[in-house]
């Protein structure tokens, strides 16, 4: 048996809160590296404008992660449910404009967002959550296209009689000094760009706070058994339903938070950049970085989100040669014979230890 | 009458996405994988196709036959190269490869045949057959003839012959059909081959429809047929032509008469709505839960 490590190491780094104090730890340096860089002014421009949006994938990736990893229902239409935060986090912001200074109106915008996409992805979740395996896996995508279309079809407006909003545009006019907030395809335009990288990375904190203190409660575990052996869980006891919902819904804030943020770090946004290859890509961050590990998720959205950036000079085979280590990624980690041979090695590491 | 030739119009493409839908069955049925980069592999078809037809001058049977070896011979490299070495993993690993795939497809095209549109050649004539004050154009009946034909000799395949009888085993059970001497890697093959020459069918019937080639030409009626064969009942051959022209015609008819712009979730939630009912699909099995 391994002796347990007393005081505050101890504590940190035992079974229950190693994973937790790699992930806060790892966040946290990368922030006051990335932070200090940024006052020296040693960051580059190309990657000042990615810090925010990296932060916006984490936390969709962790909640994502929630759903497909702990919860186990694989899920296509995470970018839908950043949509709904995006677009209403930019009418939250745009409505409060005059009155509210910034840091307070993002503060309002993400949780307005928040609030409007975990109620969205509750009605969702009552029929998405009545089917199991690919076809709830398909009718999650198929929300996701529909949430892309309706927002793309919307028109929000503000002028002096107050906030208006509509799916046909010939129905919509707005009076003297008008705005509008969304413009039905052409999306959000002229949105004060008001995400900061400190927010960002606050958020990724609560998102980590809020997941790792669900899966090590009673609920998480009722998640987890739910995931492994549905019948089982049933048996003693566990309301599935229930369970399933309360992790699809904080996937589907959590995403909410992270369109909100997204939403608020560009002038102008369209409903097509939160299409189901976003979701896509999302998922492709959750399955690379290991499933219902949250220290892989955070790796492997930063790695793939700056390889694109990275493979830059090689210009235009950066994506072919993205396509190409997703697929050798997935064919390494899957082989047998590799497997075995880490498996022992293992094993063999683990007999010197003792 | 205007009702009756959309609901024709409708057909036609509920055609095409019917044997879009054909591939991604058969696939689901004997592999058991949602194959994301089918959709890729129409719009390379497309594009052997289009090089077929205008660059080499060849005539329209032959470079729809080009075209068909040219995606056969890519869908089987493509289940060698990737999707074999996963047989025993997860089914999230293997959607994540052909994810993969489906993103080296399309770059891939982006950087041989860059990214402007082609547009593709008539195929056909572009005059109309009139029945009693209803006007039908020749490709949309081609496009229905095409359907049926191909329809039929699949429905005899998998029924009548011995490699099919295989195929229908392989899809029941794997286990118990290598245990009875079918070559299971084989028959796996066979199905993307055949999935994949319909694929290259069904390139040269959409773009003779909307004739523009560009390198993400498959993705959106992928995305279509994949919701058509899930519709039907994903495993199912008849369920994939149900569900095919039903998808076709749905989003015909609310172009039509409800709106062009929310017509893709007029067809999304039907589809949503049909699996609440049947969660399976139209014709899909019942899922039985063992305790």
């Amino acid at each position: 048996m391994k002796k347990e490590n007393k005081g505050i190491i101890g504590y940190l780094f035992n079974n229950r809160h190693r994973s937790r104090t790699i992930s806060y730890g790892m966040v946290i340096i990368a922030y006051l590296i990335l932070e200090a860089m940024l006052r020296t002014g040693n960051l580059s421009n190309l990657f000042l404008g990615l810090l925010v949006p990296a932060t916006c994938y984490l936390v969709a990736a962790i909640g994502l992660n929630l759903n497909v990893g702990v919860s186990g229902e694989l899920n296509l239409g995470q970018a839908g449910f950043m949509a709904v935060g995006a677009f209403s986090g930019v009418c939250v912001s745009g409505v409060l404009a005059g009155s509210v200074p910034a840091i307070p109106r993002l503060i309002i915008a993400i949780i307005v967002g928040t609030i409007l996409t975990a109620l969205i992805g509750f009605l969702i979740g009552i029929p998405v959550l009545k089917l199991q395996g690919d076809y709830l896996a398909i009718v999650t995508l198929a929300f996701g296209q529909i949430v892309m279309n309706l927002i793309m079809n919307l028109y929000v407006g503000l002028d002096s009689s107050g906030l208006k909003f509509s799916f046909v545009q010939a129905n919509f006019t707005l009076g003297e000094g008008g705005k509008f907030l969304i413009n039905g395809p052409m999306g959000a335009t002229g949105t004060e760009r008001i995400a900061t990288f400190t927010a960002g990375v606050i958020l990724v904190i609560i998102a980590l706070v809020i997941v790792y203190n669900l899966i090590y409660s009673r609920s998480g575990r009722a998640i987890m058994a739910a995931r492994d052996n549905r019948i089982a869980a049933e048996s003693i006891g566990i309301d599935i339903a229930k369970t399933k919902m309360m992790a699809f819904v904080i996937s589907a804030a959590l995403a909410g938070a992270a369109g909100a943020l997204y939403g608020l770090n560009y002038s102008t946004m369209v409903a097509s950049k939160f299409d189901y290859n976003t979701s896509i890509l999302i998922l492709v961050y959750v399955v690379l970085g290991g499933l219902g590990n949250f220290n892989g998720t955070l790796i492997a959205t930063v790695v793939l989100f700056l390889l694109p950036q990275l493979l830059r000079g090689l210009q235009d085979y950066r994506m072919l040669i993205y396509a190409i280590i997703l697929i050798v990624i997935m064919l390494v980690t899957n082989n047998e014979l590799l497997k075995t041979k880490v498996a022992s090695l293992r094993g063999r590491k683990q007999k010197a230890k003792a | 009458m205007r009702f009756l030739s959309n609901l024709v119009t409708g057909l036609g493409l509920g055609s095409v996405y019917a044997i879009i839908a054909l591939g991604y069955t058969m696939v689901y049925g004997i592999a058991k994988m949602l194959n994301f980069a089918h959709g890729d592999v129409i719009m390379v078809g497309a594009y052997i196709a289009f090089f077929a037809l205008t660059k080499f001058g060849l005539p329209l049977i032959p470079g729809i036959l080009v075209a068909v070896v040219g995606c056969t011979v890519l869908g089987v490299v493509v289940e060698r190269l990737a999707y074999k070495p996963l047989r025993q993993a997860s089914s999230l690993s293997v959607l994540i490869t052909a994810i993969g795939v489906s993103y080296f497809l399309q770059n891939g095209a982006q950087l041989l045949w860059s990214a402007s549109p082609k547009m593709f050649p008539a195929i056909i004539s572009t005059g109309t057959l009139n029945i009693g004050g209803l006007s039908i154009a020749y490709l949309t009946l081609l496009t229905i003839a095409t359907c049926i034909v191909v329809m039929v000799c699949l429905t005899l395949f998998i029924n009548k012959t011995k490699t099919g009888s295989a195929m229908r085993a392989c899809s029941e059970d794997k286990g118990a059909a290598q245990l009875m001497g079918i070559n299971v890697n084989r028959i796996i093959s066979l199905t993307f081959a055949i999935g994949s020459g319909l694929a290259a069918i069904a390139a040269v019937l959409l773009c003779a429809n909307y004739p523009t080639v560009t390198p993400t030409l498959g993705s959106m009626p992928g995305i279509k047929a994949f919701t058509a064969a899930v519709f039907g009942g994903i495993g199912s051959i008849p369920g994939a032509l149900l569900g095919g022209l039903l998808l076709g015609i749905i989003e015909i008819l609310s172009k039509a008469y409800i709106s062009t712009q929310l017509s893709d979730v007029i067809v999304f939630g039907v589809l949503i709505v049909i699996l609440l009912v049947k969660p399976t699909g139209l014709l899909g099995k019942k899922l039985s839960e063992k305790v």
